[in-house]
């Protein structure tokens, strides 16, 4: 993992005294809430409906237990004793007060985190696949590329007030677990015909109202450039993103209304100019040393498969289940990636208790080497456990409520905060995502309907991702009422696609119904070992559409 | 309204003239649409000549012309409208320009530092900024990660020196 030297340390110092100094100009009313509110989002602090909310960054996802106790020791102390993993790898606190918030941050910067450029028209916090470092279909770790994005985004002079916010995602394998497609930019990483390594670059995907898939601009950027070809995209988009309506400000409206190959000319002439003129190459010294960071911890030389490991798998049908859904293969013989479900059944999907956050900081010492995920479906991963411990880890976290077996199941969603939190929300998420939880808690069922990826947003901006949700759930106003529309057939992964809308919305009672139909509608029609995704791109909305609406 | 160049305040000795005004033998600032239908005239005018820029206006408009002007003005309409930045950096990366840079419009003090570093060395701010204001917001951030027009290493070239 990558630690500050003083030089980062002395960047996120300075960021914390500047915020307490606008925080107590705006507490002694020196400065109004219009001009405080640029400053807070800054810092990653919003007003929402009821409070502010604090949004921590975690850097691609990846963090320690020493990380992990400080981000407890804030929801006991500063919150109401717990935190809220969102879909893009970061930690939310829904009820810190103001005049604390610069404390947190002091706090948070003892273990190297802060609330940098999480809100605001920035770069945002660069993600990646949360199995970086660890999975067997990698090529390379990604997460070296994504500190140096992270440092070079931090606080750059030209691309603070863009248009609008801008993501970054980037992947090493072949598996696309970041879903680069439906980012501003996404990177994958690849080798070129001479073993060297570089980034294919897409450009312009994005969810909101206008879901767009990215549209590859470049397929091989030498890795020392990549910083400079970024930097290239990103003036492009400064100068000609649009300004004048902030529905149509996404990098992805410009690379719509330009085109793809309009896009690559600005981007080209740019690029050719910063090379020339920026000075931006990294150096081999400063790549070597970040790379250094994240070579792999040491695995011990065991067997490609643990003799206990497989007995208690024969032994132990609840452990079973577990292991079938919850554990992905390690590249290590003998080791395993074990994902942490913030799903228990009728919960709050991405909610995590100070108790447990101990509880997980303990364990990823013990059996992790000490490092964390955070996924981008809400949940957390230990991503390198060896096989022979997983029957003792998953007692442990079956005591700590961490251990539901439904990861990539029905029950394992994705939703935004939605109305009980959000001021642009239509409708409620959470109480539908507990809903349907709940009516689907037979696991067994759960395990016979298969890879279900079900994903609500309150509102057209998608922070619940419902476009690329195999179902996906939209809140929309009716009259004042809360409604909700399906789509189905989306997909974040390297076959990105957007679902496809059923037809009219449904209101809060019949809506879990509706999903329920929709599942019977799967379970009616599918052949021999197909998933409910595969067997909608094979018949299309029709049957759904018939089960849920009728003929007429 | 108070003008801060390089670091303290200064008087502002220009004229801003609109696009139908009679120019003097002062120093004057016009538009560029005026420098566009104008610029022959201006050119062989006997005095220093400015140029405003709005956002929107790149100076790519300008790219040939760039010894014409003694000051140039990047209007921020809004602090959210950050297309200024990336005009700054190119006018001194990209097209030489080493003259008077001024941000104007709405600027604020916690933007002074990015401003700075883009290549902006002479702000039109608000009464509250004064030059120990500004001195205080500019150095803020004791580090920068990357390399921009100022003089400030960054961090990854000071740490291949250590
Ligand atoms: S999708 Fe809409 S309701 Fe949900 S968090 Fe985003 S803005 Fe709020």
């Amino acid at each position: 993992m990558y630690r500050y030297d003083e030089f980062d340390a002395s960047l996120v110092k300075d960021r914390v005294d500047q915020f307490r100094d606008q925080v107590a100009l705006r507490i002694s009313g020196e400065i109004t809430e219009d001009e405080f509110k640029p400053l807070r989002l800054m810092n990653g602090l919003y007003l929402q409906l009821h409070a502010y909310m604090l949004r921590v960054a975690i850097p691609y996802g990846t963090f320690d237990s020493r990380q992990m106790r400080m981000l407890a020791h804030i929801a006991d102390k500063y919150d109401k004793g717990y935190g809220h993993f969102t879909t893009r790898q970061n930690i939310q606190y829904n009820w810190p007060k103001l005049d604390e918030v610069p404390d947190i941050l002091r706090d948070l910067a003892t273990v190297e985190m802060h609330a940098i450029q999480t809100s605001g028209n920035c770069i945002r916090n660069v993600t990646s696949d949360q199995y970086a470092g660890a999975a067997k279909d990698e090529i390379e770790d990604p997460r070296p590329w994504c500190e140096m994005i992270r440092q070079w985004s931090s606080f750059h002079p030209e691309f603070s007030f863009l248009p609008r916010k801008f993501k970054i995602a980037v992947t090493g394998a072949a598996h696309d677990r970041a879903a680069i497609q439906v980012h501003d930019i996404g990177a994958t990483l690849t080798h070129n015909d001479n073993g060297e390594t570089g980034f294919t670059i897409y450009v312009g995907g994005g969810l909101g109202r206008t879901p767009m898939l990215g549209k590859k601009i470049r397929d091989f950027v030498p890795r020392a450039e990549l910083l400079a070809y970024l930097e290239a995209v990103m003036r492009v988009y400064n100068m000609h993103g649009r300004r004048d309506n902030l529905y149509k400000a996404r990098i992805k409206i410009l690379v719509h209304e330009i085109g793809a190959e309009e896009m690559i000319r600005l981007v080209d002439a740019e690029y050719e100019d910063i090379q020339k003129n920026g000075a931006l190459g990294l150096p081999e010294e400063e790549i070597a040393r970040i790379l250094n960071y994240f070579a792999p911890p040491a695995f011990e030389p065991l067997d490609e498969t643990d003799t206990s490991y497989a007995e208690k798998l024969n032994g132990d049908l609840a452990f079973a289940n577990w292991a079938k859904t919850n554990i992905a293969e390690h590249k290590a013989p003998g080791y395993a990636i074990v994902n942490l479900s913030l799903k228990p059944i009728g919960d709050i999907p991405g909610d995590i208790s100070a108790e447990q956050m101990y509880a997980v900081a303990d364990l990823a010492e013990r059996y992790s080497f000490d490092e964390i995920r955070a996924t981008h479906e809400q949940n957390l991963t230990l991503p390198h456990v060896k096989q022979s411990d997983l029957y003792e880890l998953w007692q442990k976290l079956t005591d700590q409520g961490l251990a539901t077996p439904n990861i990539g199941l029905a029950s394992d969603i994705i939703a935004c905060p939605g109305l009980d939190y959000c001021n642009l929300a239509n409708a409620r998420s959470i109480p539908l995502a507990q809903e349907i939880s709940n009516r689907f808690a037979d696991l067994d069922r759960q395990h016979n309907v298969g890879p279900l990826k079900i994903k609500i947003s309150g509102c057209i901006n998608a922070c619940g991702h419902h476009h690329v949700g195999h179902i996906g759930i939209l809140g929309v106003d009716r009259k004042g009422k809360e409604y909700y529309q399906i789509s189905l057939g989306g997909s974040a992964d390297e076959n990105t696609s957007v679902g496809k809308i059923l037809g009219p919305s449904f209101d809060e009672h019949s809506i879990t119904d509706a999903v329920e139909t929709v599942v019977n509608t799967y379970l009616g029609l599918r052949e021999d070992g197909e998933t409910f995704l595969a067997a909608v791109g094979r018949v299309g909305l029709e049957p759904f559409k018939e089960a849920l609406y009728g003929t007429d | 309204m108070a003008l801060i160049k390089n670091g303290a305040f200064a008087d502002d000795t220009w004229i801003d003239a609109n696009d139908n005004e009679a120019l003097t033998d002062q120093a004057t600032v016009v538009s560029l649409h005026r420098w566009q239908s104008e610029t022959d005239v201006l050119k062989s005018r006997n005095a220093p000549l400015g140029l405003r820029l709005d956002a929107g206006e790149s100076p790519e408009a300008i790219a040939d012309d760039i010894d014409q002007f003694d000051l140039i003005k990047l209007n921020f309409p809004a602090f959210k409208d950050g297309r200024a930045y990336s005009y700054a950096r190119m006018l001194r990366q990209r097209y030489g320009y080493t003259r008077e840079l001024r941000a104007t419009g709405n600027v604020l003090r916690s933007q002074l530092q990015f401003m700075h570093r883009v290549g902006f060395d002479a702000f039109e701010v608000d009464e509250r900024i004064t030059p120990e204001v500004y001195a205080e917001e500019v150095s803020r951030l004791h580090e920068v990660y990357q390399p921009s027009v100022d003089d400030e290493h960054p961090v990854f070239e000071k740490r291949v020196k250590k």
